[in-house]
């Protein structure tokens, strides 16, 4: 409510500034900058700025929690979609927006790393995370703190009326009986539709992935632009699918995508409407990091421990559709029932990735999309 | 004094666009303080590059052409035929213009594509062809057209065709000789605005044209954002500043050649009930394009943020603890309305006294090209204006990057280049003789503005104010760059919704969706009512 006030008083101010002719108008800022919570205007200050990308989702008594526990005030300043938080947060890196960034994957930090983003820390309970997660260990300059798999979800109602078994593999997505069948995100401007191309790239090799393409092109792959259009629009097993009378059973969107289908399902189902092909998942992990020339390095610090405790690794899942990192981190019962994390889902290097990421979307954009 | 006028603009326009555009175009193209314009050649020998100009420029040269096709009897219809319920859909035909474009596609899809009404009646979709970005382009300009030819041709005296007939030219003579030259500057106004929003057209075309259609700002968005090859997004920038420019002057030339000064008069006394068949159909007609084009992809909006029982999507915007935002959905209706009031008051100011320092014939070369200058905040890409302001507005005294203000300044920018567009042609036709004879009466200029211009122009600024402030309420793509995540706005709490799975989300989002649409549209109708209700004052 106190926020609301400030606001309203706020454009008063600058209703009297307009007035006048803009006069002042960087007078009226800066003193807003001093008399709100902006990140912090010298070493000793109690604001923690953390930069996200918009998928970022806390439980409120949990930031509390933190606050409290550490005397930080956080303040979080989500920054567009995953791939440009980071290109955002590269851009500013001389003069960074706050003080720790959440959200770059695997498929972009090397782009990160490269560019300097971060400097070197290592979190409090480090030695708790999964090894399988682990990155840049040399350098302790990213901190992974959750991860996900990106797979084919496929909609339960249409292959039971169909009685078509639903497809477990990328070899099953290129079979006859799954003609037509399937939609995909482009792989230029979709994190999912890289992530997905990345997984074929890692399952046929450098020289089998094209081959793979091709035949997936001569099966009917349809591409959309984004994640958005592809699973509210084409998939028919979504709630915007169906009512949008969408006629594709087969999605690519992320392992957590059925739990979601119940959590927010209005009624909620007792099962999911959607299931994932479990052998055709490709692993994201997202890290935080420090950013270089932070303002609260310290406040910074804490946070990134606060992001590896117990309470904040188990409170991610059910807000941010994600897995933890952390050695035994509570995965809920949603997860486990609806949508169980891929076994063995496809892997890469990011050193690889960051090697071929460029060539391989474009001559996937020229095979697929032209 | 007319340098005094233009200087607040100018200032402006230098600070909040001039800067940071030429900021973030400079660190994609100089290497060590070098610029390397060589690097336009290599990015022009690209055949991909040349395909996307190619269909950027083909596409809004028929865009604009079929939305004045279809737009132009509709501003005559709202110009001089008295009917009932005018006033609502005259609101209710610009509520499209100020939808995100997320939402627009989303009702497309559902309109043109599998299931739609054309598909359910003749099996005819048309999703993936070039029609649905055409027609949804047409959908969101239809209102451009409406209020920027129809608001003046209200104004414009019937009673001088009425001579030139009496004088014994035939209907369309009188048209062609009287009407029409009179028009030509709001005519080509409106062209130009529907150009320049389908030539930098993003949303529509990423959402409707698929992975295959690809405009110049699209492929700008991929470089800068998803890309991150500053160098190539930043020649694309160049080269979309070149050719929006180019068009920006051959209005102007075109304006200036037709401009003359026009007996207005107010516009309640030059609308009348249709008379006899023809004019009836065409009533029906127009009433019947507007149904299909712009109502029914609403009502489909409407129609699934419905389709919960006892409002469950509504009730839902109310509950903060969804997780999507860290404030309730519903707060970010407050927020758009109060970013939207600063911004059209910047926006007003601005573009008025922009406007006032263009009126003038007389006004010099420089002045002349101010008047397009203006215009140029239409025809760069959001993302870049964005970007820009992060990289340029970061040190004081314009550490300007993490206050709320920022957010109105970019709505603001978008909404001056209407205001002055509404204005000027109004103030241009203001007789230049009243003026100067209140000059020789002894008034200042000040007093000659209050007394000869406001009056005449207070509908214009009514009408400029409306569009700004809806501008405002619908803008999307510079907004999603600096909305802090505690105070989204409407249509980044809509994108952020459609951008998560789950029925609850889709429904909300269709929810919220319907509540911009009703917030725009409450707006717009505020705005018809005071103009009705101050016209006897003129």
């Amino acid at each position: 409510m106190s926020n609301t006030h400030k606001r309203i008083t706020r454009q008063r101010c600058a209703a009297v500034v307009v007035g006048l002719g803009m006069v002042g108008l960087s007078a009226c800022g800066s003193s807003d900058s001093q008399g709100s919570d902006t990140g912090g205007s010298g070493s000793g200050s109690k604001t923690v700025t953390l930069v996200a990308h918009d998928s970022w989702a806390v439980s409120k008594d949990v930031i509390a929690a933190f606050e409290k526990q550490s005397g930080y005030k956080v303040k979080v300043l989500e920054d567009g979609d995953a791939g440009q938080a980071v290109n955002k947060a590269i851009l500013t890196k001389d003069n960074p927006q706050g003080d720790v960034f959440f959200g770059v994957d695997n498929t972009l930090l090397s782009r990160a790393l490269d560019n300097d983003l971060f400097q070197s820390y290592e979190p409090k309970g480090s030695d708790l995370v999964l090894p399988e997660y682990r990155a840049d260990q040399d350098q302790h300059r990213v901190t992974p703190i959750d991860t996900g798999d990106i797979c084919v979800n496929y909609d339960r109602a249409y292959f039971s009326e169909h009685k078509l078994a639903p497809p477990t593999s990328y070899d099953d997505l290129v079979k006859p009986a799954y003609k037509d069948l399937l939609v995909t995100e482009n792989a230029s401007t979709s994190s999912p539709g890289l992530g997905f191309l990345l997984g074929t790239a890692a399952k046929y090799g450098d020289d089998g992935w094209e081959d793979y393409w091709k035949k997936l092109k001569a099966n009917g792959v349809k591409v959309v632009d984004g994640w958005e259009q592809a699973y509210n629009e084409e998939f028919s097993g979504s709630a915007g699918g169906k009512k949008a009378g969408a006629d594709r059973p087969l999605v690519v969107s992320y392992a957590s995508s059925p739990p979601a289908e119940v959590i927010y399902g209005d009624p909620k189902p007792t099962t999911a409407p959607t299931g994932v092909a479990t052998g055709t998942c490709f692993r994201q992990v997202e890290y935080a990091g420090l950013l270089s020339n932070a303002e609260n390095a310290a406040g910074g610090k804490a946070l990134l421990d606060f992001m590896l405790t117990k309470t904040f690794q188990d409170d991610m899942p059910l807000n941010m559709f994600v897995y933890p990192v952390r050695e035994g981190a509570q995965v809920p019962e949603e997860f486990t029932k609806f949508g169980p994390q891929a076994k063995d889902p496809e892997t890469m290097d990011p050193a690889k990735i960051a090697d071929n990421r460029d060539d391989w979307v474009k001559s996937w954009t020229s095979l697929v999309l032209k | 004094m007319r340098l005094g006028l233009i200087a607040v603009p100018v200032a402006f326009f230098a600070l909040f666009f001039a800067y940071p555009v030429t900021a973030i175009v400079a660190r994609g193209l100089q290497v060590d303080g070098v610029w390397q314009f060589g690097r336009l050649w290599d990015v022009l020998g690209e055949s991909d590059i040349r395909h996307v100009l190619w269909f950027t420029t083909w596409q809004a040269l028929a865009s604009t052409a079929l939305t004045l096709l279809i737009a132009l009897p509709g501003a005559y219809v709202f110009a001089r035929f008295d009917f009932p319920g005018k006033q609502i859909l005259r609101a209710v035909v610009t509520i499209p213009f100020v939808l995100p474009t997320v939402v627009v596609g989303t009702a497309f899809l559902a309109l043109l594509g599998r299931g739609g009404l054309l598909d359910e009646l003749w099996g005819v979709r048309l999703d993936t062809t070039v029609w649905a970005i055409l027609l949804a382009h047409v959908f969101f300009n239809y209102a451009v057209v409406v209020r920027t030819v129809g608001g003046l041709w209200a104004q414009l005296d019937p009673r001088q065709e009425e001579a030139a007939r009496m004088l014994g030219a035939s209907r369309l003579t009188a048209w062609r000789t009287v009407t029409l030259p009179a028009l030509g500057p709001a005519v080509a106004a409106a062209a130009l605005m529907v150009f320049l929003f389908t030539f930098t057209s993003f949303g529509v075309v990423q959402i409707l044209g698929g992975p295959t259609f690809s405009t110049l700002e699209v492929e700008i968005y991929r470089q800068t954002s998803e890309i991150f090859d500053l160098s190539t997004a930043a020649v694309l920038t160049i080269i979309q500043f070149l050719a929006v420019g180019a068009i920006l002057a051959v209005h102007a030339w075109t304006v200036r050649r037709r401009e003359s000064a026009l007996r207005l008069v107010d516009a309640s006394v030059t609308a009348r009930r249709p008379r006899g068949a023809g004019q009836w159909a065409l009533l029906a007609g127009v009433l019947a394009v507007i149904v299909v084009l712009l109502l029914l992809p609403l009502a489909v909006l409407v129609q699934r943020s419905l389709d919960a029982p006892d409002f469950g999507y509504y009730r839902a915007l109310t509950d903060a603890d969804g997780g999507v935002f860290l404030v309730a959905p519903i707060e970010a209706i407050g927020n758009s309305l109060q970013y939207a009031v600063v911004a059209t008051l910047i926006a007003v100011l601005i573009g008025g006294l922009a406007a006032a320092a263009l009126t003038r014939r007389d006004a010099g070369r420089f002045v002349r090209g101010f008047d397009a200058l203006l215009m140029l905040p239409l025809g760069v890409s959001a993302v870049t204006v964005g970007f820009g302001f992060l990289i340029a507005l970061d040190e004081p005294p314009l550490d300007l990057r993490s206050t709320w203000i920022l957010v109105p300044l970019a709505q603001a920018l978008v909404g001056v280049p209407f205001v002055v567009r509404t204005m000027l042609p109004v103030l241009r036709a203001v007789d230049q003789r009243l003026r100067e004879a209140a000059s020789v009466l002894g008034a200042s200029p000040w007093r000659v503005w209050r007394e000869v211009d406001l009056p005449m122009v207070r509908r214009a600024l009514l009408i400029a104010a409306g569009f700004a402030f809806a501008v405002s309420l619908g803008e999307f793509g510079a907004t999603v760059f600096i909305a802090r995540p505690d105070n989204p706005t409407l249509p980044v709490a809509v994108a952020r919704l459609l951008g998560r799975a789950g029925e609850l989300n889709y429904g909300q989002a269709m929810a919220l969706s319907t509540v911009l649409m009703v917030v725009c549209a409450v707006a717009l109708l505020v705005l018809e009512r005071l103009r009705t209700d101050r016209t006897g004052e003129f």
